[in-house]
């Protein structure tokens, strides 16, 4: 085919857009470290939520300190867990455990919540769908959907979650809670969703532990993934192949 | 007989002004009182709040939408009245604003089973306090 002379005016359009492009980067890197991209990052509240996110969680046993509960009081205090003083069925998110190897005598201290797993086995035997994994990774329970018959009680190998066996008055806007529903660690997904961290966490953080690190797995330059790369870390129960997206230090 | 459909019609407009005269009144110590109009106009908001409510919150549970304008923690932060003292009443407590109306209309609602009746006064300061001392969420 013959090469038409009159080429000239797409070149000169695509030579402004190159000019306009690296414009547009250039405003993006404000200077080293600092790009506007990253402001962008939160989640609107009119967006929905995608797979590109996978929240995660990382938790460091050597940093977590024997008799240390402010996780535990975090996570009541946020989303108004009020016991009966019945521990057996009491509501419980997040539970410490102190563990000891019976041969060594060497001691950990970890707190358990909700593992939320890519393959969660309280999502395969609810039979309403109310047990679901979100885009995002976060497992939770619909309260709406909820018929209360704890199967996925029974299910989770990690005992994350509680039956409310009370009626319940006074509760937070954040966190609905009512009799005769499942509930577990929601990952404090109110929280999230408007780029906050969950409230055990940020306890974690203000006890001077640092043992609790929460973020995007899916994400390379995570603080979360940064110290995968480095620390060697564990599922629970790896061996029943749930993928789960809390992971252990140490143990 | 013609008369028939006729007394039909008029006891169901008896029955439908009755609703809308003895409930669905914004209570005057409530934020609602100081607006014009509810997030939608009001004949709306009367027929289909529920509809707005249901959708809002498969929107919220599953996908993550937090949008405030159908929010339920949003209807009671605005409709929520003050007594005297400046302490939020119930929302579903007799003569307040869900409550007086679904009465009078007889039709029961367990929204509040699980769901908070009164706006949380700490909430936003707590959201202040965490975007001030945490700027940048680990992610």
């Amino acid at each position: 085919m013959k090469q038409a002379p009159t080429n000239a005016v797409p070149d000169k359009k695509r030579r402004s857009f190159f000019t306009q492009a690296a414009a547009g980067i250039a405003l993006l890197t404000l200077a080293p470290g600092v790009r506007l991209v990253d402001l962008a990052l939160g989640k609107k509240d009119e967006t929905a939520v995608t797979g590109t996110v996978r929240w995660g969680m990382l938790i460091d046993t050597t940093k977590c300190a024997e008799g240390c509960v402010a996780c535990v009081e975090a996570c009541d205090t946020e989303h108004g867990l009020t016991g009966f003083n019945r521990p057996k069925t009491d509501a419980q998110w997040i539970r410490k455990l102190e563990l000891e190897d019976e041969q060594t005598g060497k001691a950990h201290s970890l707190p358990m919540l909700c593992q939320h797993c890519a393959n969660p086995p309280c999502v395969d035997v609810c039979p309403t769908g109310a047990s679901f994994v979100r885009k995002d990774g976060i497992v939770l329970v619909d309260k709406h959907i909820c018929i209360g018959c704890r199967y996925c009680m029974m299910a989770c190998p990690y005992k994350a979650r509680s039956f409310i066996h009370e009626e319940l008055s006074e509760q937070k806007p954040h966190a609905p809670r009512g009799k005769g529903t499942v509930e577990s660690c929601t990952f404090c997904v109110h929280r999230v969703d408007r780029d906050h961290t969950p409230a055990c966490v940020e306890a974690c953080s203000e006890a001077g532990h640092q043992a609790m690190i929460f973020g995007d797995l899916n994400d390379n330059n995570s603080t979360l993934t940064k110290v995968l790369g480095e620390l060697a870390s564990k599922q629970v129960r790896e061996d029943l192949g749930l993928n789960t997206g809390v992971r252990y230090h140490g143990i | 007989m013609a008369i028939v459909p006729w007394l039909i019609l008029m006891t169901a407009l008896s029955l439908l002004a009755s609703v809308e005269l003895a409930g669905a009144q914004v209570l005057g110590n409530s934020r609602a009182a100081e607006l014009d109009q509810c997030v939608e106009p009001t004949e709306f908001m009367r027929r289909n709040h529920m509809e707005l409510l249901i959708h809002q919150r498969d929107e919220t549970v599953h996908r993550g939408i937090r949008t405030k304008n159908h929010s339920l923690v949003e209807c009671i932060a605005c409709h929520a009245e003050k007594d005297s003292d400046g302490q939020f009443v119930s929302i579903n407590a007799e003569g307040q604003f869900c409550q007086d109306c679904h009465v009078t209309a007889a039709v029961s609602m367990d929204c509040f089973q699980c769901h908070a009746t009164k706006p949380d006064v700490n909430a936003q300061l707590t959201g202040l306090a965490i975007a001030m001392t945490r700027p940048n969420c680990q992610r």
